[in-house]
């Protein structure tokens, strides 16, 4: 179970994030949409802490954090159950697609290199890479980096994993096989925050959409719901405007 | 004038290349000091650790604002007035706590400018996998960091070996020391000295070309 309260972040006086409730039952995805700027990737830094909190209470299984009093191992705790995907990827440059994936089992778990090796070239051959193991980043395709992106984040066994666009920064060639691989993660029951305007994924993955804006929720339904019978007049702005750059995926 | 006397320049080879080693050995070991000084005082900067950042600011400043030479007479002379336990610190432990001290602080400002330059994802990534502060750094930026540095560690490596002469003027017999001592009893000092300077030269060159091998060699991960 993941459950936030009351996340709220401000930088300088510019509040962006206004008191955000949100929680999840374990193995529910959630896709969250809404105009830029509103919010979106700071929630989901907030919830691993790469931006901390004004204030708010973030829970992750029986792992309970007060943004206010987080202590350092509170933070270490939180991040070590929770996994990122970036939008630009952000994998090790200088470590190979193997050790990209193995680096947090040996580091943060501790298991021992043979082991993480061991490990790491089975999420290799999960995503489709194990051809891939000793490439270093910059050699890869956009859709592989994610991918083992992806695989970096499969390796934590984090109770959540957060997804920050992680196709938006894709050559539409590649967007697919990414896709492709969060669907194949959520057949399996993963837990997932996923901010995304792929709309289609959203409506064949998403247990629940909801849409942002202005650091508020303001609106939050099953996939088919929310996309056909929107209640505020700012979702259906929003969808008015996604979905009309979107075609196949339009109600 | 005379004829350049090629004999002696000759004969004199083999006795100023025994004394590579020391001359070498003082550079290489103050070098691995250096870098260990260095990135810790990298990291202190970079990370603003409390008491220990204005420290390591004051003494890069010093050792970037006073002369070697200086700096080596305070530590040969001086330390040992001041701290009456070392009765006498020796030429050759002297010079490569000088050169070990004073180099740490160029180096130490060429490792902080790498690790500044080093894409905010990647401390990122290591935090959001639940590194520690103190491993990302060590895991992730400082090997990152050190790509970038590597070839002005090196060109002050090669500085280093050059300045390892100065070591003649605490009484060292190094390379310079040797030749010093040889011109002045043959009393063809241009010869000595260019005997000398030639074999500065070779290791400087062979240097370079190790330079450019080990710079080929680390961005192989950053070929597309
Ligand atoms: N580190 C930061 N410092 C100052 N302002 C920021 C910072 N990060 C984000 N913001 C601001 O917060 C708002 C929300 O940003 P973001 O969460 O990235 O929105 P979204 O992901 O929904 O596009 C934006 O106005 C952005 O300019
Ligand atoms: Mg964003």
């Amino acid at each position: 179970m993941i459950a936030l309260e009351g996340i709220t972040k401000r930088f300088a006086d510019h509040t962006v994030l206004d008191g955000i409730d949100l929680s999840l039952e374990r193995g529910e995805i959630i896709v969250v949409i809404g105009p830029s700027g509103t919010g979106k990737s700071t929630l989901l830094r907030c919830v691993n802490f790469l931006e901390t909190p004004d204030a708010g209470r973030i829970q992750v299984g029986d792992l309970q954090v007060d943004a206010t009093h987080a202590s350092r191992d509170d933070i270490l705790a939180l991040r070590r159950r929770t996994a990122f995907v970036f939008q630009n990827y952000a994998l090790f440059a200088h470590k190979t697609a193997l050790d990209n994936i193995a680096e947090r089992m040996i580091v943060v778990d501790r298991l021992s290199k043979s082991d993480a090796h061991d490990r790491a070239r089975e999420i290799l051959e999960r995503i489709g890479l194990a051809d891939k193991a000793d490439a270093y980043p910059a050699s890869l395709s956009g859709g592989q980096q994610q991918r083992i992106g992806i695989g970096r984040a499969m390796a934590a066994g984090a109770e959540v994993m957060l997804f920050d666009e992680p196709t938006s920064a894709l050559d539409p060639e590649w967007v697919d096989e990414v896709l492709t691989l969060m669907k194949q993660l959520a057949a399996e029951q993963q837990t997932m925050i996923v901010v995304s305007h792929e709309m289609q994924f959203a409506r064949e993955v998403a247990d629940r959409v909801v849409f942002m804006e202005g650091g508020h929720i303001v609106e939050q339904a099953p996939p088919e719901t929310l996309f056909t019978n929107p209640q505020d007049e700012r979702t259906r702005s929003f969808l008015r405007k996604v979905l009309a750059g979107n075609g196949p995926a339009a109600p | 004038m005379h004829a350049l006397n090629v004999d002696y320049m000759l004969s004199l080879t083999p006795i100023l290349l025994s004394y590579l080693p020391l001359t070498l050995g003082m550079a290489s070991l103050g070098m691995v000091l250096a870098l260990v000084l260095a990135s810790l005082l990298a990291v202190i900067r970079v990370s603003r650790v409390v008491i220990l950042d204005p420290l390591a600011r004051l003494f890069i400043s010093f050792f970037r604002g006073t002369p070697l030479l200086v700096q080596l007479f305070l530590f040969y002379y001086g330390l040992p007035q001041f701290l009456s336990f070392l009765v006498s610190i020796n030429g050759v432990t002297a010079t490569i706590m000088g050169l070990t001290l004073h180099f740490s602080a160029y180096m130490a400002e060429s490792i902080r400018a790498a690790i500044v330059g080093i894409d905010r994802s990647q401390s990122e990534a290591a935090l959001s996998i639940g590194m520690t502060h103190a491993q990302m750094m060590r895991r992730i930026i400082l090997p990152q960091a050190t790509r970038v540095a590597t070839p002005t560690l090196m060109n002050y490596f090669i500085d280093m070996i050059k300045a390892t002469s100065l070591a003649f003027t605490l009484g060292v017999t190094e390379l310079m020391g040797a030749t010093q001592k040889e011109a002045a009893s043959s009393f063809l000092y241009f010869e000595a000295f260019l005997v000398a300077a030639i074999i500065y030269w070779i290791v400087v060159e062979l240097l370079s070309q190790l330079q450019k091998w080990l710079e080929k060699r680390l961005n192989r991960a950053y070929q597309r």
